[in-house]
């Protein structure tokens, strides 16, 4: 296999750069090593797209976080995904506090952030009524917002699909073969991609894919757990609420997911294992108290999942490393990508579009970066029922042309069949339950898949023509069931009488 | 489409089977019972055990035998059933909105509605199990489903977290399809379910059950590989140093249920925080009128033989609701949960009912208790009237009498409390 471009990392960043670079007329290759987009940090994240008041505006995380933030209600309309520029407040309760406060703003304003204003007394529970009592002042950032990032990571692909990037799941890079100081190609165990570029976008895995091409850095994982609540909790503040930040994190907020659910979290510490993103005790709690700081009275009794996610952290160093190798011709890094890499993500990738203009004068002068004509921008609404719940008689409509929209699979959630349909064969199709979940929200609410899950694989074994017992929750090695009934008792032998009383 | 009725019945279980079914015993003219499976019978046609029906029809039948019974009944007397069709919205002025695939959306008026949609199992993220998230997690019920209706084994080796009715019952069925069930956790000292559940799912096949223990820690990367497990002390947290490692490929959950109310609440009825259904009076009719609700969506029975009855209720109270001829007491009695009691439903008595000699209480106890007199007290401490039971226990629902003379004009309150005799 041959290609102009590989990127390594089906992440945000990865697929952003692969929308961002279908626009030129080179034939780009995105490579991932699960069985879908956006099973690593782009997963288990806050979904915040900061104001960008945090990072000092002389390195890339505040520069390109600033860049990046005004552009998301056209990118997301564009996508067609939810976008709310709900606001964040940051929480202070002393005189300490509201001199970090000042401290916040006055960066935020160096950046050129102009509605940030001080709020206090009782005009801050109007705001939020449900805010702890004791809190006395917050940093009102307006132009903050929340999104779903793995719905905007999938979207992107979905984007980039359409206009020529070819996406290879469960594919790993195993190695970069370069020959005299210049990228030639990836080893994955697929076999080789020959390329002359190689964009690093592997996340927590960079500094692996950085090293096979002689770039050192090493990432230590930072593990950050959260808790989501039911939806009809999501209104129980209507803000993203932050507590005072510290030099490790923004600590752990309160805010409503674009879903309607309710988000605490993340708490973080260091964790050795990359590929870990279990849930602790210890960090639940931690979680439940840090977030009981800013709302007292949380609704534990409807507790609907809690995941973990893993930043991707260069010990001592406090940037985005976004850079073409000064090492090898024809390989990028795009590493370090924490927090605010996902309120960055336009931003980056435009600088990694100029990043790769010039490395391609530098390495392959005859490859023309010309801009294809028919690049789409937008993608496609798709009708989803659970927002068609106030005007049925449009959704009549589509089930008359339709029927699969009228059989309702996921009750929680008010999915239809024609939506699950849909997931199984959009640009970046859906294999797995997991990966209908992120897509449609299958089996992402309160029964968490109980009732829907052997409904939707059976679909999928359907759709993809494949056995009942081949169909994963994420990939392979992760298959539901194990065998059909009655075999476990012809390999074992082993019977139970009739004598056992039943 | 015919789109008015007298009654809707939202959910086709042993609920709505009965209601169906008693509602037209009682002159009820047009039914419409709504469907969202293929097939009637809610969980009962995957409950291919038997024990059902002893109280009812006093004979032992599995659960597609028992759902049969009125399904059967419901062929013959001409009632509308409309399968595959998921009811999405109710109104306070009994306005229904549902789906299928042949009709696309259906406005329905009705004069009565029945809410008996059943209920939801808990998961392992309602109770925060830590560690990571695998293939291999599974609730009890959807097990089973995959086992009995798809016919496909979800795993090897098992261990069971909780000691409700349907864990023990998938620990027995894993083990007679082959599996190995290497344990049954339970946090408290005691069995959550039934008592002739355990003996004949648990003891008899010698599996073990381990009381004030749980899961602290699944650990798999793409399949559940072991779970740790630590006996729990008091305050039902894990003691250091009691933790064991089994490895098991599958985990299942029996954690409890919880009423399906979603719908009942967007209709703006009020729930109690207790049984998570619908606040009731003795004909399980809520605070709306003409709204009614009956079955594990009101509070979750442990027997489908209660749940039958309790339909049965339920369609009686709809018949006498659409005469229009009910006559209300001056004041509601309301009856509360006093010592060792969860809760009682109904939660009020509101009518006077010629000829009635007595009200079932239903209700559960919080912690077991040997040799027990139940009371029950009125608004100045008086004990009404007192039952002994020989034991107590939250797996088994109680019920007891209330004889309607007892019912004086100026009665508010009565307190049932269960007590060591
Ligand atoms: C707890 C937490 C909270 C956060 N909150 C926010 C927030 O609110 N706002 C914000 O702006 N940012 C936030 N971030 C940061 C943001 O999530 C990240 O910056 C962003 O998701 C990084 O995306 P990525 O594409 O670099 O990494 P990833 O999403 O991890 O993508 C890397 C991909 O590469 C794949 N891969 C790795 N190695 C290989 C290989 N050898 N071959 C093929 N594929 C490979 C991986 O499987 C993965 O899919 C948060 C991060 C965490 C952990």
């Amino acid at each position: 296999m041959k290609t102009d471009v590989v990127i390594i990392g089906g992440g945000v960043i990865g697929t952003a750069i692969a929308r961002e670079l279908s626009r030129f007329n080179i034939n780009i290759i995105l490579i991932e090593k699960e069985d879908d987009v956006a099973m690593g940090t782009s997963k288990g994240n806050s979904g915040i797209i900061h104001a960008g008041y945090n990072d000092d505006f002389n390195t890339l995380k505040g520069e390109l976080n600033i860049k990046s933030n005004p552009k998301f209600d056209k990118l997301c309309a564009d996508l067609k995904i939810l976008f709310k520029r709900i606001g964040s407040l940051v929480i202070g309760f002393s005189q300490e506090d509201f001199r970090k406060l000042k401290e916040l703003k006055e960066n935020g304003e160096k950046n050129g952030i102009e509605n940030l204003e001080i709020i206090r007394g009782p005009k801050l529970f109007e705001l939020e009524p449900n805010l702890n009592p004791q809190a006395k002042y917050a940093l009102y950032a307006p132009s903050a917002g929340i999104i779903s990032p793995y719905k905007f990571t999938i979207a992107l692909a979905d984007n980039a699909v359409i206009n020529g990037v070819k996406v290879l799941l469960e594919t790993e890079a195993k190695d970069i073969r370069i020959e005299e100081k210049q990228v030639y190609g990836v080893v994955t165990n697929r076999g080789l991609i020959e390329t002359r570029i190689v964009i690093n976008a592997a996340g927590l895995h960079a500094d692996e894919i950085a090293e096979a091409a002689g770039d050192n850095f090493k990432i230590n994982p930072i593990k950050g757990e959260y808790q989501l609540f039911d939806k009809q909790w999501g209104n129980l503040v209507n803000h993203i609420l932050f507590p005072i930040p510290t030099k490790l994190s923004k600590g752990i907020l309160v805010a409503p997911t674009v879903h309607d659910n309710l988000l605490i979290g993340p708490n973080s510490y260091w964790v050795k294992d990359k590929d870990d993103p279990a849930t602790t005790k210890a960090g639940t709690e931690e979680v439940c108290e840090g977030a009981r700081k800013l709302v007292p009275n949380l609704p534990h009794q409807d507790l609907v999942a809690s995941f973990a996610g893993l930043r991707a952290d260069i010990e001592g160093r406090n940037d985005f490393i976004i850079e073409a190798s000064k090492k090898i011709r024809g390989f990028i890094n795009v590493a370090d990508i924490e927090s605010p890499g996902l309120s960055s993500v336009p931003a980056i990738a435009e600088m990694v579009s100029g990043i790769l203009k010039e490395v391609v004068k530098e390495i392959s002068p005859q490859l023309e970066l010309n801009c294809q004509d028919d690049f789409v921008e937008t993608l496609v609404e798709q009708p989803k029922f659970a927002d068609y719940l106030d005007k049925t008689g449009e959704w009549q409509e589509i089930v008359e042309k339709d029927t699969d929209y009228g059989e309702i699979i996921c009750r929680c959630e008010k999915v239809s069949k024609g939506e699950i349909l849909r997931a199984i064969h959009q640009p970046l199709p859906a294999r797995s339950l997991d990966a209908i979940k992120r897509r449609v929200r299958a089996g992402m609410g309160r029964c968490q898949g109980g009732f829907c899950s052997p409904k939707v694989l059976k679909i999928l074994s359907e759709e993809l023509k494949i056995s009942p017992l081949k169909v994963s929750k994420k990939g392979p090695g992760s298959e539901i069931l194990k065998t059909k009934t009655k075999e476990i008792i012809k390999e074992t032998g082993v019977k139970f009488k009739d004598e056992v009383r039943v | 489409m015919k789109l008015e009725y007298d009654l809707v019945i939202i959910g086709g279980g042993p609920a709505g089977l009965a209601v169906a079914l008693e509602a037209r015993r009682n002159t009820v003219k047009d039914i419409l019972l709504l469907e969202r499976d293929k097939y009637l019978g809610g969980i009962l046609p995957q409950c291919i055990h038997n024990g059902f029906g002893v109280q009812y029809f006093k004979e032992e039948l599995t659960g597609p035998e028992y759902a049969g019974r009125f399904i059967t009944k419901l062929k013959d007397c001409q009632i509308n059933v409309k399968k595959e069709t998921m009811v999405i919205n109710i109104t306070s002025d009994k306005r229904i909105i549902a789906i299928n695939r042949d009709d696309g959306l259906l406005h329905i008026q009705s004069k009565a509605v029945v809410l008996a949609m059943g209920c939801r199992e808990r998961t392992r993220e309602a109770i925060a199990v830590p560690g990571s998230r695998p293939a291999g997690i599974f609730t009890a019920g959807t097990a089973q489903r995959y086992i009995n209706i798809e016919g496909y084994m979800p795993g090897r080796e098992v261990v069971v977290l909780g000691s409700g009715d349907i864990g023990m019952i998938m620990a027995r069925r894993m083990t007679l399809e082959g599996a190995r069930v290497k344990a049954v956790l339970e946090i408290m000292p005691f069995s959550t379910g039934l008592i002739r559940n355990k003996v004949q799912c648990l003891d008899d096949f010698n599996i073990p059950l381990k009381f004030n223990h749980t899961i602290t820690r699944i650990e798999g990367g793409k399949r559940v590989e072991k779970v740790t497990v630590a006996q729990v002390d008091k305050n039902l947290q894990a003691i250091p140093g009691t933790e064991e490692e089994i490895s098991c490929d599958t985990v299942l959950l029996s954690v409890g249920l919880i009423p399906e109310n979603e719908l009942t609440s967007e209709a703006g009825i009020k729930l109690d925080p207790v049984t998570r259904g619908p606040i009731v009076n003795e004909n399980r009719e809520t605070e709306i009128e003409g709204i009614f609700a009956c079955g594990n969506v009101l509070h979750v029975h442990d027997l489908a033989d209660f749940v039958t009855e309790e339909g049965e209720i339920v369609g009686r109270a709809v018949g006498e609701y659409l005469k229009g001829n009910r006559k209300f007491r001056s004041q509601p009695i309301k009856i509360f949960p006093g010592d060792n009691i969860a809760y009682v439903v109904p939660q009020h008595i509101d009518f006077i009912v010629p000829g009635r000699k007595k009200i079932k209480l239903f209700m559960r106890v919080k912690k077991p208790e040997e040799r027990v007199k139940i009371n029950l007290i009125d608004d100045k401490g008086r004990v009404l009237t007192a039952y002994k039971k020989r034991i107590v226990t939250p797996g088994e629902m109680v019920s007891v009498f209330l004889p309607e003379v007892l019912l004086d004009d100026k009665l508010k309150n009565i307190t049932i409390s269960i007590k060591r005799d």
